[in-house]
């Protein structure tokens, strides 16, 4: 097998709010800690394939986007690594944010919020391109036509202004921007999750051309299971920062493994199948602040036993040739097991 | 027909700088005590100000210009400002998208609980408090009574949204408005607001209309639909009927564009085009520029109403068999 385009390797990602001066001082005095950490992302690894579309999946709070921004080298990771091509890309403020930037493109959700409204979308889609010194002058004026060509608009509206053009148009204009790099690698965030339904199966029939003509890779950031499962070859599913099942999407859509992704199915209202009686996960999804021990999914999960509350389940290969991060999949949860002996 | 809310020939306009817009054209639906009625529609299609006109919360420069809003028979349009004022909240409540902006952030949910029971009904404030404590406990908000000493940042979208709820439900309103009461809520919290919402309108018998543009939460919550196409009711049936056998080609259109009911990377049907603005309307048929089966006459007349069993704005309805 040949090495993977993109290489996700043990990343976390922290976020600290360090407390104001009066706080601190507090602190010193009672010998208290006010620091407050999210664990945004905790040892996620991936490997992504040239060519391949990855799907990440969860809901609010699971570290979905925190992951497409580390890729797209907006955060830097606290730990691990991300490489691209097998080399180890620097991220953050301080890394070689622009030599990445041109390998990997980002579409994000809102294109009434991602389209400078005082540029004229063809020097937008212009920009990275110049601003890089890849093209310029005329090259650049044949090439804005030609990818507003290429995602269904007309080569004439480069001299309009973003707010001449509906969402659905915003978002090809978006998506026409990040191919205007040639990345390799495609982070969309949400893409498609502001536009009307009509218009969503219009801009995910061109993501689907577009990733044939142009052998696109790219992670399929959403929460929307139907369109991850129409347009992804393969899915992680995300629960409070960690990736808890990963598979193909055929196979993970027609038997999940992971009790969480199972509920998630279940919960989900799917057209056609009537007055459903709905079987929704109990419970809220815990705070990233104060993750719960063991299983972060432990306190809604119906087969948790006494060692999903306290070891945390390792993302581990089934012998089904997926992964999946469940100890019901990995030895049993010890609810078989004297309770004695785990709280001992 | 007895229905807990009945609407005939609602109509809404704006006066805008660059003229008049119809945002919602001679809309007329029935919802009867203990159903729910998906309203859906895309942006813009007048499916929200539809909701606002029926509570009378439309605001200048807009003004609903016709048609009729009868709660348990009385007309909501003929009240006075004030005798609408007591209708609201008692006999009509609002559920709006976002709770964050319907709760006030400086007090305690049961103040605000409690202040909404006390302006409709004289009891007092421990009564209220009381009230405002079942309600919650009505739409499974576990440890009620703590909850209402909570501030509204301090809970979850989800719990907001059925605070939000709550509140509806506290006089035991014969019509609840919805709208979009669940877009902004993770998967697994709207499946439990969904399932609790059926569970209301089966026991409490209050009428509900849903509004949303996601047809698959309507196909699974609510018993009949109505879909919206610029301002009108294009085509409305039970739930089972406009999902499995539309019979308007925008509502067609709609369904076949879920990429949910197809083989996973193949090309979706779509609608071509986008949705109309309000202001500069195709003759004839708004939907015609993006419709497969329009004709000459689609272009001239306004669609008619086939009223050969069910409502369908359109003159080419598809045969159902």
């Amino acid at each position: 097998m040949t090495e993977p385009l993109l290489q996700i390797d043990a990343v976390s990602k922290r976020f600290s709010r360090r407390p104001g001066l009066l706080t601190r001082g507090l602190d010193r005095l009672t010998g208290t800690d006010s620091a407050v950490t999210v664990h945004a992302l905790t040892d996620v690894s991936l490997d992504v394939p040239r060519g391949e579309v990855m799907g990440i999946v969860g809901e609010s709070g699971c570290g979905k986007s925190t992951l497409g921004r580390i890729v797209s080298g907006i955060y830097a990771p606290t730990d691990g690594e991300v490489k691209l091509d097998g080399k180890p890309v620097a991220q953050g403020p301080d890394g070689n944010v622009q030599k990445l930037t041109t390998r990997v493109q980002m579409i994000h959700q809102d294109p009434f919020a991602s389209l400078n409204p005082r540029m004229k979308v063809g020097e937008t889609i212009a920009e990275g391109p110049r601003l890089h010194g890849l093209m310029t002058g005329e090259e650049a004026r044949q090439r804005v036509r030609q990818l507003l060509r290429q995602v269904g608009l007309e080569g004439a509206y480069a001299n309009r202004l973003p707010h001449q053009f509906s969402g659905g148009q915003r978002q090809r204009i978006a998506i026409a921007r990040a191919l205007a790099m040639e990345p390799e690698l495609l982070v969309l965030d949400e893409a498609v999750a502001s536009l009307d339904v009509s218009i969503q199966a219009q801009v995910l029939n061109l993501f689907m051309d577009l990733r044939r003509e142009l052998d696109l890779t790219a992670l399929f950031i959403s929460h929307d299971l139907s369109v991850v499962r129409h347009v992804c070859d393969r899915v992680a599913i995300m629960y409070l920062g960690r990736v808890v099942e990963l598979a193909t999407a055929e196979e993970l859509y027609a038997r999940p493994m992971h009790p969480y992704t199972e509920a998630l199915f279940a919960s989900v209202p799917t057209l056609g199948t009537g007055r459903a009686a709905f079987k929704p996960i109990k419970g809220e999804i815990p705070s990233p602040i104060d993750p719960p021990p063991g299983c972060a999914f432990h306190p809604r999960c119906p087969f948790a036993g006494p060692r999903c509350r306290a070891e945390v389940p390792r993302l581990k290969p089934s012998p089904q040739g997926r992964s999946v991060a469940c100890h019901l999949h990995d030895g049993g949860t010890g609810s078989e097991e004297t309770p004695r002996e785990v709280a001992a | 027909m007895t229905g807990a809310l009945e609407v005939r020939g609602l109509t809404t306009r704006f006066e805008t700088r660059a003229g008049p817009v119809t945002a919602v054209n001679d809309v007329s639906f029935s919802v009867a005590p203990g159903r729910i009625m998906g309203l859906v529609g895309e942006s813009g299609s007048g499916k929200s100000v539809t909701g606002f006109s029926i509570l009378g919360l439309i605001e200048e420069p807009g003004r609903v210009t016709g048609g009729s809003v009868l709660v348990e028979g009385q007309d909501l349009r003929a009240l006075k400002p004030d005798q609408m004022r007591r209708m609201r909240g008692r006999k009509v409540s609002m559920v709006f998208q976002d709770p964050m902006m319907t709760l006030n952030p400086v007090l305690r949910v049961g103040d605000q609980m409690s202040m909404a029971v006390r302006v409709h009904e004289k009891m007092s404030k421990r009564a209220a408090w009381d009230r405002a404590r079942e309600a919650l406990e009505i739409v499974g908000i576990p440890a009620p009574a703590e909850r209402l000493k909570a501030y509204p940042h301090q809970l979850s979208g989800g719990m907001r949204q059925r605070v939000a709820i709550a509140t509806a439900l506290l006089h035991r309103p014969a019509v609840i408005i919805a709208d979009e009461p669940t877009t902004a809520l993770d998967v697994s919290i709207q499946g439990q607001i969904l399932a609790e919402v059926r569970r209301l309108a089966d026991e409490t018998g209050t009428a509900i209309v849903w509004v949303t543009h996601d047809l698959a939460v309507v196909s699974s919550l609510a018993d009949d639909i109505c879909v919206m196409y610029a301002g009108r009711i294009v085509e409305s049936g039970t739930s089972e009927q406009v999902i499995t056998a539309p019979r308007h080609p925008y509502t067609k259109g709609l369904i076949e564009s879920v990429p949910s009911l197809h083989e996973p990377g193949r090309k979706l049907p779509q609608i071509p085009g986008s949705t109309p603005q309000l202001l500069n309307l195709p003759t004839g048929c708004p939907f015609r520029p993006r419709c497969p089966r329009a004709t000459d006459i689609c272009a001239t007349e306004p669609p008619r109403l086939d009223t050969d069993g069910r409502h369908v704005l359109c003159h080419h309805p598809l045969e159902t068999t």
